[in-house]
């Protein structure tokens, strides 16, 4: 059903040089929130398979945790070529969101639309577009990065993209291949976390504070990465404190209150 | 979801287990060692008389071998939870049961097949029956898949909590028990030279309920420890 998208026309990212905020909270809810962007994507002259419009949507979602209300009503929907950046100060909710968005908890109302259907009714074409590279970043320490990308891509099972040894190349860790991840630095076990972004054809990218650790280079590199996914036609959902350098990117920023 | 790509999973997470299990041998290793010192130090406890030892073989072989189980239990899930590989496993398309089975089976490749092993040299160091010792072996083998698929659950429910070993036993050990009923009167049967029919079918029928209710349980459980 899910057919991804790596092949197809790049063009129409860049003809969306345009921030829509997006977040449509309160009484607000009467309007579809995706409206404006459904609107540009249709503004597009290229004819666009309907893959194309796969989104990922939330739909009135709240968040509580410890009998505290961490968000309320919040809805936003994020489409191809699109990159979607949570902002909001510590302890506001955004690993919650991601986490909630990747299936892997519940929220407390509202629900997650992966291509129109609830992701708890699709998982196995949602589990296979997804890539979720969260805080603890899933390297195990006793094997090598190439083991662990291996492994990453086996478990989802879609169409490969990069060999291992050329996702690690892309984000700088040539000539580690056979060192156990236990041994690198912070930062490498997190550019080795984030390379499994690369060895499988992923449509969505949720990343939790991807930058975190990673020096000014891997930083640089992320940045490019997540541009040439959403030049692509991939999905990014990430949250972050950095100022993102993603120009010719449809970004998107929501923000939660404290 | 077809059937190639969810044993693509299964024997990517068998394979992967088991190296990662090789390269930290020790932790796997002392349950074992565990299970060899309780046994071969009953001896000097009760005294070396042959008979009275062998008579109290095969419970204390079972015993051994069901502590040594739940000693390395926490092996199964711990190390996957706190690295964030788990939540890799419950997002990625593959049925979670079938991983959760891939994962048990690892683990009982390291932690339950050398107590089936070691099994009959410790029986034999009890002066258990050489007419036993099949059923010894026999019951182990039954046995103690059954203490992982079950044990994996208990796991699952606890791998989130920080101090989850105790709540893990009362968990888990009266689970454990019909197990070790029939696995210690099954070696006594045999031992008396009586026909084992009966309980070693009870123990591949409980196998038979652990393996396929099992996974889906763990599977649950995971979702609710994670989320």
């Amino acid at each position: 059903m899910l057919i991804h998208p790596f092949e197809e026309n790049p063009v129409h990212c860049r003809l969306m040089l345009l921030s829509i905020p997006l977040l449509n909270r309160g009484a607000g809810g009467s309007r579809p929130p995706s409206t404006a962007l459904n609107m540009s994507l249709e503004n597009t002259a290229a004819p666009q398979p309907p893959t194309d419009f796969v989104r990922l949507e939330a739909r009135g979602l709240s968040c509580v945790r410890n009998e505290r209300t961490l968000f309320g009503d919040l809805s936003f929907s994020v489409g191809s070529g699109q990159v979607l950046q949570v902002e909001g100060p510590n302890g506001s909710g955004k690993t919650s969101l991601l986490r909630i968005l990747c299936g892997l908890s519940l929220p407390e109302s509202g629900v997650v639309h992966w291509d129109g259907a609830p992701i708890q009714d699709v998982r196995s074409e949602y589990g296979q577009a997804l890539a979720y590279v969260g805080h603890r970043h899933g390297v195990k320490g006793e094997l090598t990065a190439i083991e662990n990308l291996a492994f990453g891509y086996a478990l989802t099972g879609g169409q490969p993209a990069l060999r291992p040894s050329e996702a690690m190349a892309r984000l700088g860790l040539e000539g580690l291949e056979d060192v156990p991840c236990r041994s690198l630095s912070e930062g490498q076990r997190r550019r080795a976390g984030l390379a499994r972004l690369l060895v499988g054809q992923y449509h969505l990218w949720i990343l939790d504070e991807p930058f975190t650790a990673l020096d000014r280079a891997g930083i640089a590199a992320m940045e490019t990465l997540v541009r040439e996914h959403t030049a692509r036609g991939g999905m990014v959902v990430l949250t972050t404190h950095q100022n993102l350098h993603l120009e010719g990117c449809a970004l998107t920023r929501i923000g939660l209150p404290r | 979801m077809s059937v190639a790509a969810g044993l693509t999973g299964f024997t990517a997470v068998v394979r992967r287990d088991l190296v990662l299990y090789f390269r930290r041998r020790s932790e796997i290793a002392n349950p074992l060692l565990f299970f060899v010192m309780v046994v071969t130090l009953f001896p000097l406890g009760v005294g070396p008389e042959p008979d009275r030892l062998a008579s109290v073989a095969p419970g204390v072989v079972w015993v051994a071998a069901l502590l040594a189980a739940m000693l390395s239990l926490e092996t199964i899930f711990r190390s996957d939870f706190d690295d964030g590989s788990l939540e890799q496993l419950v997002i990625s398309p593959q049925p979670l049961s079938l991983l959760v089975l891939a994962k048990v089976l690892a683990h009982w490749v390291v932690s339950g097949l050398p107590l089936v092993v070691l099994g009959p040299f410790l029986g034999g160091a009890l002066f258990l029956p050489a007419k036993a010792m099949w059923t010894l072996v026999l019951t182990l083998a039954l046995g103690t898949p059954v203490l992982s698929l079950v044990g994996a659950i208990g796991v699952a429910l606890v791998v989130g909590l920080r101090r989850g070993g105790v709540l893990l036993s009362l968990l888990v050990l009266p689970l454990y028990v019909p197990v070790l009923v029939f696995g210690a009167s099954a070696v006594h049967t045999a031992a008396s030279g009586l026909p084992v029919g009966g309980p070693l079918a009870l123990l591949g029928a409980m196998l038979a309920l652990a393996v396929t209710l099992g996974p889906p349980a763990t599977a649950a459980a995971l979702r609710i420890s994670l989320s």
